[in-house]
């Protein structure tokens, strides 16, 4: 009772205090505006009479001989490494970039799992990731990044995940040299009482890929903060961002919450236990639990029933869906997973936790998705979150949602991202620029070895303010020999040929038979490269897809050697193009879709009012797509598609939804696609054989797995010349010839 | 130093007094300074307002006025700079909270001259005029205040530019002295040339407490990431020289080295580079026979031949920085002053502003040790990505609806009816528009305030809700005001006479729609066509291939716009189009292209409303009138706007099936109307 009176005698106190000190700050700006000019006249720095008399900071020659040039430069960079080591450690330093410049490249090596070795989930994902990527190999020689077989995620002594006697362990591996060249990722360090940020072993030269980095703790330009993750965090692909749609005003029902435990004593706790302060009850929520740990009960203090109570009365999911912006505290370390789950729920994090080091910081430039606030601040929070106006809410929920699907929504994601910054360290000057890593679709997509110049990829056009080139390659698949001048390949070269925008025609020759000679084909108003793809063992039908040298135009049209088109049907296709550079454009649709009763994704060539793929027997893109395909997508996939003889054009469907999250574009055609009987010449259609459509069926099935989720979306239009089939003349219409019978 | 401008201007504008290129410098060096800081540290905290700025009056003074201060031999020497300090841990915040409008407050020291006991200055330039320059580029910057005791942040009048012209120990113990020293919190110190032989440390050598630094030639073992900032090394020679804007186009050289302290190691690797190369490269040196002098730091010569510098480097694509005894180099502000690429070889560096400025997209960074790969290195650029690090300008396009988002079908999307008093017409619309599956709510926007509208049970019965909000004033603009009843993300803005378009028309607008969520998605198209004769922008009608305008007699588009158009709209645009009550469907494709860089998309084949123009006796006529105003408002928007950013496409959108060999009843949208 004492107490209590003690209290609210001191809060009165307090009320009269913050009166007078508001009445008093009222008075002050009454007074300011009053005698507004005089108040705010500040004395500026004088203009000093001998301004012009002063002389200058340094003389043109010392700044151009600056102090000599120094010591031998060969001799300050071995005498570096000597000095930079362990806690200076820098990639200059502490890394061997010989080990990189072979002529594998950047490969990454797992330790073998020793045996009754048992790693935890989180690892055993991050391990697998690595497996999976194109980096791996099982050959430590010829590899630049080493990663340990050892669970060194968990280095908190009181965890059941917690592995003993790692110092003598990797002392032991004959490749460690003080760890140089090794990789470590941890989640958890430290222990109870203060969370250190000692992992219990000696870190050497190593770079850590650590959750919760403390600004003080990091290496600059050598190890990587990662964001804490849960052990159900998916392997692959992962759960889209909850943001379905940019609602104006973007205000939800709340303005800020946060809900998790409070800690009664210890690190961390200072933040933690100031929350409830900020609670409202009405839009802004900030509760706060006693109840966690075994013996919450010792320490509670008067506040705990009354939070407890408040606690229960709100769900965590209904305020992280319903709220604009989300608090993000420390917890006893300073990352926690709310930041990837608010990320993900597209509620804007508010961070209050000092000093660390945000996940990927190297390259992502956080203050477009976050609010960084200060611990000590916590009491400002309220007014500055209101402050944000509704552009910025706007841009700030986008980004969330942008970089969770870019970097976070996966372990592979984390994981590549982690190894993609140091490759782009190794190979400095072949790496992705920062515009690169913060615009869509993210820096895991965008392979630097392709090209440095923005202007080279399909989906920084609109950022650049510039348009596509006005010209295309096309790219013609033939697998069958030439035995007639009535050969469809032949009206097909003279179609696309015709066409003002085509520069340039490679026939990917695929037949069993070598090509024929360069007479056999018909004089032609642009180069025609005849590409032999016969040298390797058997056709390979990916091989349409690959980079090839020689197409020098943004733009591919991709074409079966037996389509049948109009030179105004590919003028118009490359129009659209020209404005949907990103996407597929094409002719002939397909569609996917869920089979309830199989309990898997379905594939349907039947004329529907929606279509998620286009062929791409003809079909424009960008060229980047052949980079990507050849180089991003797993070899196993293109074994598939090898193998099969099949499926290849479902599989770039996939992969440039996957980039864009769009559908690809169909456009209109005079025909519908191959309805016509084999023709002489030709070997039989592929797709005549029922085996053939089977195939397809399971190839989304597979492409869906490795995706890890359903990339393609469905269109429910198509786009038409404005005048198309209108009753118009014809001579208005540009592209009169779609609409000939 | 474009680049820094250009970051320069996208932070808070500072007011330059005198437009001399010192005082330019000068701003943009210290509000990127600050915006490093706000980037990265805790002033993002804080909203930044900005508050006008005074006039005050001169007082003129001389430098040597200033009081003389004599520091005692025994005062005391702050501790050397802290390299664990970071803002959570060495700067106090609370300081920066005080001022009503939670503005960052910059205090300056008023100048003192600073003497040891025996009467010694601490230092041999005393001022400079730069840092007297910058000092009077934040006086005159909204962040000044002359007020102590509301600063957070303060700047000493202790010039430490330059190292080498200081007194170390009596340099800090003059640091020490000020009045709200306090262990350096919150104090900012600028240093251009750290380090003095023969090591030549990478920052200020003098003892400084937790005092911030903004230093040129931080290496990354002495940067505080998130705590100091790294400027670029002053050179004198960018104001002295006036160097002619360069156009773009070939240069002589591919390389360029034009340093003069090249370390002898690396000038041998160079001279192979160009025994190699040949012509590709230049490679100057001091000239050894010119008289010592102002002239000779502005010339440069090889084998004999005499260049000028720094015009020099606008002759070559590449220009080489090498670091010598210190990591920054004045050079680097020449090459980029002269637009010449600068090659970067300082290894462990940490680049001018590197937190906020994307080196990458303007210069490119090699390892020392890769000297000798300089040339295959440069070689390997793309020719367009070199002319567009030249130019260091980006101009960019940053569409705020830029996520990929299709949202889901419902809740669907609201019309907004703008009507004065044609109820018949009215009602039947609302019937209409009510049989589309899609339609969340209808609202009424009634511009007639002379009229009421009819009492509620005069209304068409609709599944609905149907609201009507009455205007204060017959203005056109209303129909794009973000009313709080409109809920949706969709908006039909359709007018009161648009009784011809079908509900499988208007479902599928909306379907289109849902895919292109930041553009307009309307149904007759309209294109602009520059008129060579004319000199001039013409509006033209129905029938062409083209389409860069939609109309918004019936046109779905995002609410967002409507935010846009009401708070947003540059310059008169709103009033010419309220004074004119026309070309408010202009004025609004005009505004979403802008900002999206994007055209619109005209679906189905409709081609006209039918016009009420068309209604008059006197059709054609009046027709023409109507097109020649519309005309007139493209031009006027096109000025506006400074630019034309209208898009031409050449297609439309139209169901997947449309017109297709195909049972109509199986298809989606089987009633497509025609013209």
């Amino acid at each position: 009772m004492q107490a209590r009176k003690k209290y609210v005698l001191l809060g009165l106190c307090m009320c009269c205090w913050l009166l007078l000190y508001y009445w008093g700050g009222l008075q002050e700006r009454l007074l300011g505006l009053i005698t507004h000019k005089r108040g705010e006249v500040a004395r500026p720095w004088p203009s000093w009479l001998d301004r012009d008399l002063l002389p200058g900071y340094a003389d043109q020659a010392e700044l151009q001989n600056d102090g000599g040039s120094g010591d031998s430069p060969r001799q300050r960079r071995q005498s570096w490494a000597g000095i930079y080591k362990d806690s200076r450690c820098r990639m200059d330093t502490c890394f061997d970039f010989a080990r990189c410049q072979g002529q594998s490249g950047f490969r990454v090596y797992i330790y073998p799992p020793e045996k009754g070795e048992r790693v935890s989930e989180s690892y055993h994902k991050i391990l697998t990731s690595v497996v999976e990527s194109r980096y791996y190999t099982s050959d430590p020689r010829e590899a630049c990044l080493f990663v340990l077989g050892i669970d060194t995620l968990d280095r908190d002594q009181l965890s059941t995940q917690f592995v003993p006697n790692v110092d003598e362990r990797i002392r032991g591996y004959p490749l460690w040299n003080d760890g140089r060249n090794h990789v470590i990722f941890n989640l958890y360090s430290g222990t109870w009482p203060n969370y250190t940020e000692d992992l219990g072993f000696n870190v050497g030269q190593a770079i850590l890929a650590k959750a919760s980095l403390n600004t003080e703790h990091f290496r600059p330009g050598f190890d990587i903060s990662i964001p804490l993750f849960s052990k159900e965090h998916p392997q692959k692909g992962g759960e889209r961002g909850w943001l379905v749609r940019n609602t104006v005003p973007p205000r939800r029902k709340y303005l800020l919450m946060f809900k998790g435990k409070r800690y009664l004593t210890g690190i961390g706790s200072d933040t933690r236990n100031a929350l409830h302060h900020i609670h409202n009850g009405k839009d802004i929520v900030s509760l706060t639990t006693c109840r966690h740990g075994k013996d919450w009960e010792k320490h509670k203090d008067t506040r705990c029933d009354h939070d407890n109570q408040e606690y229960e009365r709100f769900d965590y999911q209904e305020l992280l869906h319903n709220s604009t912006f989300c608090l993000v505290p420390r917890g006893r370390r300073l990352g926690s997973f709310r930041f990837l789950e608010s990320l993900q729920a597209a509620c804007i994090p508010v961070l209050l936790s000092n000093g660390w080091e945000l996940p990927f910081s190297d390259v992502i430039q956080w203050n477009q998705a976050v609010i960084e606030g200060d611990e000590r601040l916590l009491l400002q929070v309220p007014s500055t979150v209101r402050a944000v106006g509704i552009d910025r809410v706007l841009a700030l929920r986008q980004r969330t949602q942008m970089l969770w699907e870019a970097y976070f929504s996966s372990v592979d994601k984390i994981v590549l991202t982690t190894l993609e910054i140091i490759k782009d360290r190794v190979y400095s000057h072949i790496s992705r620029n920062k515009f690169m890593w913060n615009a869509l679709p993210g820096g895991l997509l965008v392979l630097p070895e392709y090209s440095t110049h923005l202007a080279h990829y399909p989906f920084y056009y609109l950022n650049l303010g510039i348009s596509p080139g006005q010209e295309f390659t096309a790219v013609i698949h033939a697998t069958s020999p030439l035995v007639s001048q009535s050969q469809p390949i032949m009206k097909l070269l003279q179609v696309v040929s015709k066409s003002k925008y085509c520069s340039q025609i490679i026939i990917l020759w695929n037949s069993e038979k070598p090509p024929p000679h360069r007479s056999k084909w018909p004089p032609m108003p642009v180069p025609l490269i005849i590409t032999d793809g016969r040298r390797k063992v058997s056709i390979q039908t990916s091989s349409r897809f690959l980079p090839h040298a020689a197409i020098e135009t943004e733009a591919v049209l991709s074409l079966d050697e037996d389509t049948v088109l109009l030179t105004s049907e590919i003028d118009f296709a490359f129009h659209v193009w020209r404005s949907f550079p990103e996407r597929i454009v094409g002719y002939p649709p397909r569609s996917h879709f869920w089979d309830p009763v199989k309990k898997a994704w379905g594939y349907t060539s039947k004329w529907t009012n929606e279509y998620s793929i286009v062929l791409t027997g003809a079909a424009f893109y960008h060229r980047y797509y052949h980079h990507l395909f050849s180089h991003y997508l797993p070899s196993s996939l293109r074994v598939l598609v090898d193998r099969t003889s099949n499926c290849e054009d479902i599989l770039m469907n996939f992969l440039v939804s996957s980039v864009t999250n769009l559908p690809p574009i169909k456009v209109a055609q005079r025909k519908q696609y191959k309805e016509m009987p084999t023709l002489q010449g030709t070997k039989t259609a592929p797709w005549v054989n029922p085996e053939h459509f089977t195939q397809r069926q399971e190839c989304v099935s597979t492409f869906a797995s490795w995706f890890g989720y359903m990339p393609l979306v469905h269109s429910q239009f198509r786009l038409d010349p404005v005048l198309f089939k209108d009753h118009v003349s014809v001579l208005r219409k540009r592209y009169k010839d779609l609409e000939r019978v | 130093m474009c680049a820094s401008v250009k970051y320069g201007s996208r932070g808070p504008a500072l007011i330059p007094r005198m437009k001399t290129k010192y005082r330019i410098y000068y701003i943009t060096l210290f509000s990127v300074v600050l915006l490093g800081l706000i980037a990265t540290g805790m002033f993002q905290f804080w909203p930044h307002s900005i508050e006008s700025s005074a006039e005050w009056s001169l007082d003129r003074r001389s430098v040597h006025d200033a009081p003389l201060v004599r520091i005692p031999m025994s005062s005391p020497i702050p501790e050397r700079g802290d390299l664990s300090c970071r803002m959570h841990t060495c700067f106090d915040v609370y300081r920066c909270g005080y001022n009503p409008k939670n503005k960052i407050k910059v205090y300056i020291y008023p100048l003192q001259r600073f003497v040891d006991e025996v009467g010694v200055p601490i230092s041999s330039t005393g001022l400079s005029r730069e840092y007297n320059d910058l000092l009077s580029a934040i006086s005159d910057s909204d962040f000044y205040t002359d007020d102590v005791s509301r600063a957070c942040l303060f700047i000493p009048s202790i010039d430490v530019l330059n190292q080498n012209s200081l007194r170390i120990r009596e340099t800090a113990q003059a640091l020490a002295m000020l009045p709200r020293w306090d262990k350096g919190m919150n104090h900012l110190l600028f240093n251009m040339l750290p380090g003095g032989p023969p090591d030549y440390n990478t920052a200020l050598d003098v003892p400084r407490d937790r005092a911030l630094l903004a230093g040129g030639g931080f290496s990354t073992w002495t940067y505080r990431q998130g705590y100091d900032v790294s400027i670029p090394v002053y050179s004198p020679l960018s104001v002295e020289v006036d160097l002619p804007e360069r156009q773009p186009g070939p240069r002589r050289y591919f390389i360029l080295s034009s340093q003069t302290a090249i370390h002898r190691e690396y000038r041998v690797e160079l001279e192979r580079l160009k025994e190699e190369n040949g012509e590709a490269l230049l490679l100057l040196d001091k000239c050894s026979n010119l008289s010592q002098g102002l002239a000779s730091v502005r010339k440069r010569c090889y084998k004999g031949q005499v260049y000028d510098y720094p015009q020099i480097l606008q002759e070559s694509s590449f220009c080489v920085v090498l670091r010598g005894a210190r990591l920054g180099q004045a050079t680097l502000s020449d090459v980029l002053q002269a637009g010449c690429v600068p090659v970067i070889m300082a290894d462990s560096y940490i680049l001018p502003f590197s937190e906020v400025l994307d080196w990458k997209r303007a210069s490119v960074v090699i390892p020392e040790e890769k000297l000798p790969e300089m040339y295959t290195i440069l070689k390997s650029i793309p020719h367009r990505q070199v002319e567009e690090m030249q130019r260091q300008k980006w101009t960019s396009v940053n569409s705020p609806l830029f996520l990929p988002l299709i949202p889901p079908r419902s809740p669907g999307f609201t019309a907004v009816v703008l009507t004065y008093d044609r109820i018949e017409s009215l009602f039947r619309v609302i019937t209409e528009i009510s049989k589309v599956p899609s339609l969340a709510k209808l609202l009424v926007v009634w511009n007639n305030q002379n009229k009421s509208p009819p009492e509620e049970s005069l209304w068409p019965k609709v599944a609905v809700p149907l609201k009507v909000l009455r205007t204060k004033e017959n203005k056109l603009s209303n129909r794009f005001f973000p009313f709080d009843e409109i809920e949706t993300e969709a908006v039909l803005a359709i007018d009161d006479d648009i009784i011809m378009l079908t509900s499988d028309e208007l479902q599928f607008g909306y379907e289109v729609w849902r895919e292109f969520p930041d553009r307009l998605v309307g149904y007759p198209g309209r294109l602009h066509l520059w008129d060579h004769e004319m000199g001039k922008w013409k509006y033209e009608s129905e029938w062409t291939n083209e389409v860069s305008m939609v109309l918004t007699g019936a046109a779905f588009y995002h609410k967002y716009f409507n935010y846009l158009y009401t708070y947003k709209m540059p310059g008169d645009i709103k009033n010419w189009v309220d004074a004119h009550m026309n070309c408010e469907d202009i004025a609004m494709n005009f505004l979403v292209a802008n900002i999206t860089g994007k055209a619109p998309i005209k679906v189905t084949p409709r081609k006209k409303f039918k016009c009420p123009e068309c209604t008059a006796i006197d059709g054609l006529s009046l027709d023409q009138t109507h097109m020649v105003e519309r005309s007139e408002c493209i031009n006027k928007f096109a000025s506006v706007f400074a630019t034309m950013p209208l898009k031409v496409v050449e297609h439309r959108a139209d169901p997947v099936l449309y017109k297709d060999d195909f049972p109509e009843k199986l298809k989606s949208f089987p009633n497509i109307g025609s013209l």
